[in-house]
């Protein structure tokens, strides 16, 4: 290329960045209305969604931007990975429609018709982050193209292992709501909150134990990658530290005093579990064999594109901390946003 | 074509999603320009009918670009599922386009429009200000990458076809294509003129029915206006824009005016109305003028441009879409002249605020202007067939492999998200509409911003804070 930068590579970085912000910032509010079916009066359902109300299209952004990014900088995997798994993106697209605009619409319905944007809310909640987890699974088993386009069955998602994970993903983005209203909820909504979340970090424990033994299981090259040296020295502390977040995490979930660890903690996790998919598929964007040089567009692409993304993706972090700084603390009945 | 096959399916996905899309973006290009304009007139003036204008049409616009962030969502993911050929071709040029436009539109919702929406209390009228005029410049921004992209698929340049894939060799060359400056006045125009009739549609339907105040006599006066203005420059940088359409895409042309052949040494007729046929080579009973097609394409009465027939039959554009829908289009921009003339006619003494007749006729002129916005876009782009990208890809090279069944079956669920959720948004919007801006509006309006509790900080939570404009009840039609 002789240009000096690994345009390919920086443009990964910005994606997986991209694609990390959107699992860590939109996982917890989808996680909200996960929780929604489990606590049931008007009441403790305001004060969930206000905790979320004033950032939630903030955190969407970086969906979009991951789309964007990925379009630009290896068009073919953006065309091969889309249409591969076309249904799944199709209906939780069509779950985050239902979802954004129940933000909005619940708190102006009448009394009787709130139910409406309660159950919008909930399964746009659901359907986006089920779905979204399929799509990671059937993109773990891998992708097969041919002639630069999907060459796999229209339905080769509706397989154990990309549902499995599909569920997963739920419990993950659950325990980040969960979590994440500790911080945000106090008296006996934030007391029931604690011991959702209890609960939650086992399931989410034995789902990441699942899908770890599940994975170099089904698929020799992953197996192959893991178990190989030097790999396997990279690789042996994430399964130790799950367990060791985990367990300091419960820890944390029993004591009344600490009130933002258990969400760091669930952040860690979730990290964990991004850097084992990120071990097990790098540097290919379109797994088992696709890398980000063969699948990059072109140069003159990604460096005009590069300009624009470094100015103003800082720019976005910035507003997006003071944001937060903002509307920072706890959030009480009565006291929503929307008055 | 034998049916509705997978890529007739796609083809109908994405105009069902556009066209949707495109509405909402329209809007709040045009009403962003409104605001602007209102705020810094009030800021001049210190006349507090504009400061009520411009805190009543923030709820509109508040809602329009709620609803324009959604269905644009969708449009981000439609290139790779269903057009995942063309994006992998085109993705070189398309791609950072559309980044760019993310980009600027991110840079825009996260930095400014908070302000704009609910900051006028808190950080001053001159930054306030500033803030809008912000978000009105981005709302144009995002406007120019799109229609760059869209240009450059209609009259490409400035790229290179390399291994089998576009790659851009002059960025200017690929911006500043030749259809792009026409393409993007013409759409910004169109944009400034469908706000400016639907709100001397607002307003006439308050006067019509008593509610006289002068925050909707203003309305009616600055869409008045308004509409003087645009719409006779929209006929001529119309009339430009096919001049510039005759030169690079001459078949799209010559099935816009139903042209087949030309007559060796005589000017080419103009014809008003007619039934072309692809099969039949012919336009039937057509009803046409001598020679003025000539005038208006050539500037001179004998000229002359390529007729139909001398494209090979694959690449025709079908004529009986693109003939409807331009001349759709130029009706109702004609409509809206007549609309303009007579109204600006009735000032004298205040007769345009009482003149039933003429009120009426704004009234139903309300979604005049975004239909025109749709038949055009539906002319550029069917004009543009078979092409996806203009001499470059075809249509049916571009489409994802996907069955008729799996396309048909998330068009319908499309169809059916789309009506529940943008009916119930549309109706919202209307509904804040019929409320109307009340004398003193500004007073009443609510102080917010981040940094608060009991206020909205983002678009649609600047629509409304009355139980009675529950989209909920307007979706269930109570």
């Amino acid at each position: 290329m002789g240009v000096g930068i690994d345009l390919p590579l920086v443009w990964a970085v910005i994606i997986l960045f991209s694609v990390m912000m959107y699992v860590v910032m939109d996982g917890f509010d989808l996680g909200i209305g996960i929780l929604f079916p489990f606590f049931r009066t008007k009441e403790d359902r305001d004060v969930m969604m206000n905790t979320v109300a004033p950032v939630w299209d903030g955190n969407e952004t970086w969906l979009v931007m991951g789309g964007a990014g990925l379009f630009v900088a290896f068009p073919l995997a953006y065309a091969v990975v889309l249409s591969a798994f076309y249904l799944p993106l199709v209906l939780m697209l069509v779950g985050l429609v239902f979802r954004g605009v129940a933000f909005e619409f619940r708190f102006k319905a009448r009394e009787h018709r709130r139910w409406i944007w309660d159950r919008a809310f909930a399964g746009g909640s659901y359907a986006a982050t089920f779905f979204q987890g399929v799509t990671l699974g059937g993109f773990l088993e891998g992708v097969p193209v041919r002639d630069g386009a999907y060459a796999g069955s229209p339905f080769a998602w509706l397989a154990p292992f990309p549902l499995f994970v599909g569920l997963g993903l739920v419990a993950t983005y659950a325990l980040l709501g969960g979590t994440w209203l500790v911080i945000k909820t106090e008296g006996p909504l934030h007391r029931r909150m604690r011991a959702v979340s209890r609960i939650l970090a086992w399931v989410l424990l034995a789902f990441i134990a699942a899908v770890s033994l599940w994975t170099p299981l089904s698929q020799p090259a992953v197996a192959e990658r893991w178990f190989s040296l030097p790999n396997l020295f990279w690789f042996a502390p994430v399964p130790v530290l799950v367990v060791l977040v985990t367990l300091y995490l419960q820890r944390e979930l029993h004591s009344p005093g600490t009130h933002a660890l258990p969400f760091v903690l669930t952040l860690a996790l979730v990290f964990l579990g991004y850097s084992g998919l990120g071990i097990s598929l790098w540097p290919n964007v379109i797994p088992p064999d696709i890398s980000i040089w063969e699948a990059a567009g072109p140069p003159q692409a990604l460096g005009f594109t590069l300009v624009g993304a470094l100015l103003i993706i800082p720019m976005i972090l910035g507003y997006t901390a003071l944001g937060y700084w903002v509307f920072r603390g706890k959030v009480r009945a009565g006291e929503g946003y929307h008055g | 074509m034998d049916g509705l096959d997978a890529l007739m399916l796609a083809r109908i996905q994405f105009a069902f999603t556009i066209s949707f899309h495109i509405i909402f973006p329209a809007l709040t290009i045009g009403l962003a320009s409104y605001l602007a304009v209102l705020e810094a007139i009030w800021l001049k003036t210190g006349q507090r009918v504009y400061l009520d204008l411009f805190q009543f049409w923030l709820k509109p616009f508040a809602v329009a670009f709620g609803m324009g962030v959604v269905s644009g969502l969708v449009m981000a993911y439609q290139f790779g599922t269903n057009w995942s050929e063309f994006s992998r071709f085109a993705g070189g040029v398309t791609g950072p386009l559309l980044a760019y436009e993310v980009l600027t539109a991110f840079f825009l919702e996260a930095g400014f429009l908070g302000v704009m929406l609910f900051g006028m209390q808190r950080v001053g009228p001159g930054l306030h200000f500033f803030a809008t005029l912000m978000v009105a410049l981005g709302t144009l921004l995002s406007a120019t990458w799109i229609l760059a992209s869209n240009s450059w698929m209609q009259t490409p340049q400035g790229h290179e076809i390399l291994d089998g894939r576009v790659v851009p060799v002059d960025w200017l060359r690929v911006i500043f294509n030749p259809s792009f400056p026409y393409r993007l006045v013409h759409m910004v125009a169109a944009a400034f003129l469908a706000t400016a009739l639907m709100v001397a549609a607002g307003a006439a339907w308050h006067l019509l029915r008593g509610r006289d105040n002068p925050p909707v006599r203003l309305m009616l006066s600055m869409a008045l206006w308004m509409t003087l203005v645009a719409a006779p420059v929209q006929a001529v940088v119309g009339d430009l824009h096919g001049l510039n359409t005759a030169k690079h895409q001459p078949a799209k042309l010559a099935a816009m005016e139903g042209h087949w052949e030309n007559t060796p040494g005589e000017g080419v007729p103009l014809i008003l109305f007619g039934l072309p046929d692809m099969e039949a080579e012919a336009t039937r009973y057509a009803v046409a003028i001598p020679r003025l097609g000539s005038l208006i394409l050539t500037h001179s009465l004998d000229g002359q441009f390529p007729g139909l027939k001398e494209f090979p039959k694959e690449d025709r554009p079908p004529s009986p879409i693109v003939f409807w829908s331009f001349r759709i289009m130029v009706g109702l921009g004609l409509l809206m002249i007549a609309l303009a003339l007579w109204g600006n006619a009735l000032r004298r003494g205040g007769r345009v605020y009482a003149s039933r007749p003429f009120l009426k006729f704004a009234l139903a002129m309300g979604p005049a202007g975004l239909l025109a916005i749709l038949a055009g876009w539906i002319t550029t782009e069917v004009g543009r067939q078979p092409w996806l990208i203009y001499g470059v890809m075809r249509t049916a090279e571009g489409v994802s492999a996907h069955g008729a069944a799996q396309v048909g079956f998330t068009l319908a669920l499309f169809v059916l998200v789309y009506a529940l959720v943008f009916g119930a948004g549309t109706l919202y919007l209307l509904r804040i509409i019929r409320r109307g801006p009340a004398v003193d509006e500004s007073l009443h309006s609510r102080e917010g911003g981040p940094g608060r509790m009991r206020q909205g900080m983002r678009p649609m939570s600047g629509a409304s804070d009355d139980e009675d404009d529950s989209p909920a009840s307007a979706a269930t039609g109570a």
